[in-house]
């Protein structure tokens, strides 16, 4: 085994035996199963199917839960090793800062997967189950929604390790990533609505269009929600995604790039840090 | 060619304003068990971050067995053990062993055996929140013998061990040191290092203040011998008045005599007390000990 898959094997392994793994799934699957069987009711029949309608919940489920599972996962991961002093012995190790963060970042995303897959995967199941069978492309904007949910994760993961390598203390890095999830997940939306109530049309779309890539929460939004067919219509953003300009392959590309940039930052801040 | 295992050259590095190390020039052989001693804040933890490459130094070479420090701790030749070792609690003591030994590019089986080596055999199933202070000390050296490195870089390795396995920790130091490997143990228990190692390097305020053997920091140091003479039927006074003017008497404990003279004149004091015959019942010899050596280098120096 390679260092990297070495560091990444025993943090998966840690966090479940820390009932990480178990509580993330669970959490994600009571919410699930939640709103598959009681959120459907509103939709009547109406010729939106479930799955879609499902989409839609877990999609408005995903923005506020899986950032903050991200964040509670890893804002302690490198700041919580040097306060505990195992860091140090690691880096005694043939083991590079590169990879120890690539590591851990590979077993929290790993633990994301088993979570957006188990915890919502069992929703469709039931929901499959226990109805007619859904078409091709409801299962397509549920993959799509399972792989945005763990993208959305992953950007998470990387901004909850710079909370973690740019403080010295574990409780410092809670407070800042609590901050990070309150401005992107809560706050960042209601200035922009603010923004467009008081300035309206003065705001050009290109403008909205900008900003709301500033945010990863908003760009797994406009990915799951405004991309055109039957969800679109679910979710009531049908217009939304008329106007934007932007195609679901550059959303795409955004959300990774979320994933990837904020990561990036984490090491080469933990390759200057003296440990 | 041999390489020294480890060769600092006027190697400074500093926090900010605070000169950490200050143009440090340091060498220890293969088989040699070097003991770094100093105040805390001495620059002990510096000197091993930057032999692991943790740290880099603001001036100065440091070459550790012949390779630069990211090339020898990349080829896994460096043991090393943290004054604080901390384990995932909920982690058995084998599987963090195994762990420390998987990223070395060693076999699962190299941990068993070094589990037995520190004596946690029976333990090491389990988790190390069970384990007492001694026994995760323990689990830190096994760490650090992983693979059987070339260098042993040890942090205060005795804190926390009792006296039985103390002394087997220094037997497995010593069986290290005799195939080959150079250990620098940075210790406060200077009596221990005294016996157990074969030359002291004494930091201070960042600066390396004595190195050598004990004897030559002794002759470096020059602080008297002590010699404790037990008079028979003569009066100490006439010891007193037999040994001077080189030997003179610090102070009287029971029926002994303590007396300090120079290192040069300790034979000609003992063939004097020698001839007072019957006069003198016992003379024992009391070098300078490295408590009285590192109080004497260090003195006036803050940390």
């Amino acid at each position: 085994m390679t260092p990297l898959a070495v560091v990444a094997w025993q943090e998966f392994r840690n966090d479940l035996r820390n009932r990480w793994v178990l509580a993330a799934t669970g959490l994600l699957a009571i919410f699930a199963l939640a709103l598959a069987f009681l959120g459907g009711a509103p939709a009547g029949t109406t010729g939106v199917g479930r799955i879609d309608l499902l989409v839609v919940s877990l999609a408005s489920l995903s923005i506020f839960l899986i950032p903050l599972l991200a964040l509670l996962l890893s804002y302690d991961s490198i700041v919580g090793e040097v306060e505990r002093g195992t860091m140090l012995l690691l880096l005694a190790y043939p083991v590079s800062r590169a990879e120890i963060v690539a590591g851990k970042f590979l077993a929290h995303l790993g633990i994301l997967l088993v979570a957006v897959t188990v915890g919502f995967g069992s929703a469709a199941a039931a929901l499959a189950f226990t109805g007619d069978a859904p078409g091709t492309a409801e299962w397509a904007a549920f993959l799509r929604l399972c792989i945005t949910s763990v993208a959305l994760g992953a950007s998470f993961l990387g901004l909850g390790y710079l909370a973690s390598t740019m403080v010295t203390e574990r409780a410092t890095a809670a407070g800042l990533a609590l901050g990070v999830w309150l401005l992107l997940v809560i706050v960042f939306d209601l200035v922009l609505l603010a923004a467009l109530v008081a300035f309206g049309s003065d705001i050009p779309p290109a403008a909205v269009e900008a900003a709301l890539m500033l945010n990863p929460a908003d760009v797994f939004r406009l990915a799951n929600l405004a991309v055109g067919g039957n969800v679109s219509e679910a979710a009531g953003m049908v217009g939304i995604g008329a106007e934007l300009r932007l195609p679901a392959s550059a959303l795409y590309g955004v959300l990774a790039l979320w994933a990837i940039l904020p990561l990036a930052g984490a090491w080469l801040l933990f390759r200057r840090r003296e440990v | 060619m041999t390489h020294p295992s480890l060769a600092l050259t006027g190697v400074s590095k500093s926090y900010g304003s605070v000169h950490a190390l200050n143009d440090i020039s340091l060498q220890a052989s293969a088989g040699e068990r070097l003991a770094l001693v100093g105040h805390n804040g001495a620059g002990k933890t510096t000197l091993f971050k930057l032999l692991l490459s943790i740290l880099r130094p603001d001036r100065g070479e440091i070459q550790v067995l012949g390779k630069s420090p990211q090339a020898a701790r990349a080829a896994g030749s460096i043991g090393f053990l943290p004054e604080t070792i901390a384990f995932d609690p909920a982690m058995r003591g084998i599987e963090a062993l195994r762990f420390w030994a998987r990223l070395k590019g060693l076999p699962g089986s190299v941990a068993e055996e070094a589990m037995e080596k520190v004596g946690l055999g029976e333990a090491k199933r389990r988790p190390v929140r069970s384990y007492s202070k001694g026994m995760r000390q323990r689990l830190g050296f096994a760490q650090a013998i992983l693979g059987d490195p070339h260098l042993l870089l040890l942090d205060e390795p005795t804190t926390g061990l009792d006296p039985a396995f103390r002394r087997i920790f220094y037997d497995l130091i010593r069986e290290r040191a005799e195939a080959g490997a150079s250990v620098v143990i940075s210790s406060h228990a200077l009596s221990e290092l005294e016996a157990e190692t074969d030359r002291i390097a004494i930091l201070g305020g960042g600066r390396l203040l004595a190195l050598g053997s004990l004897d030559e920091i002794r002759r470096e140091v020059r602080l008297p011998v002590m010699l404790r003479v037990v008079p028979g039927p003569c009066r100490s006074s006439d010891i007193a008045a037999t040994v001077a003017p080189e030997a003179s008497v610090t102070r009287r404990s029971g029926e002994a005599v303590e007396l300090a003279c120079e290192p040069e004149a300790k034979m000609a004091v003992i063939r004097r007390l020698a001839g007072l015959g019957e006069g003198v019942k016992d003379i024992e010899v009391l070098p300078p000990s490295l408590d009285a050596i590192y109080a004497q280098v260090t003195a006036g120096r803050a940390p």
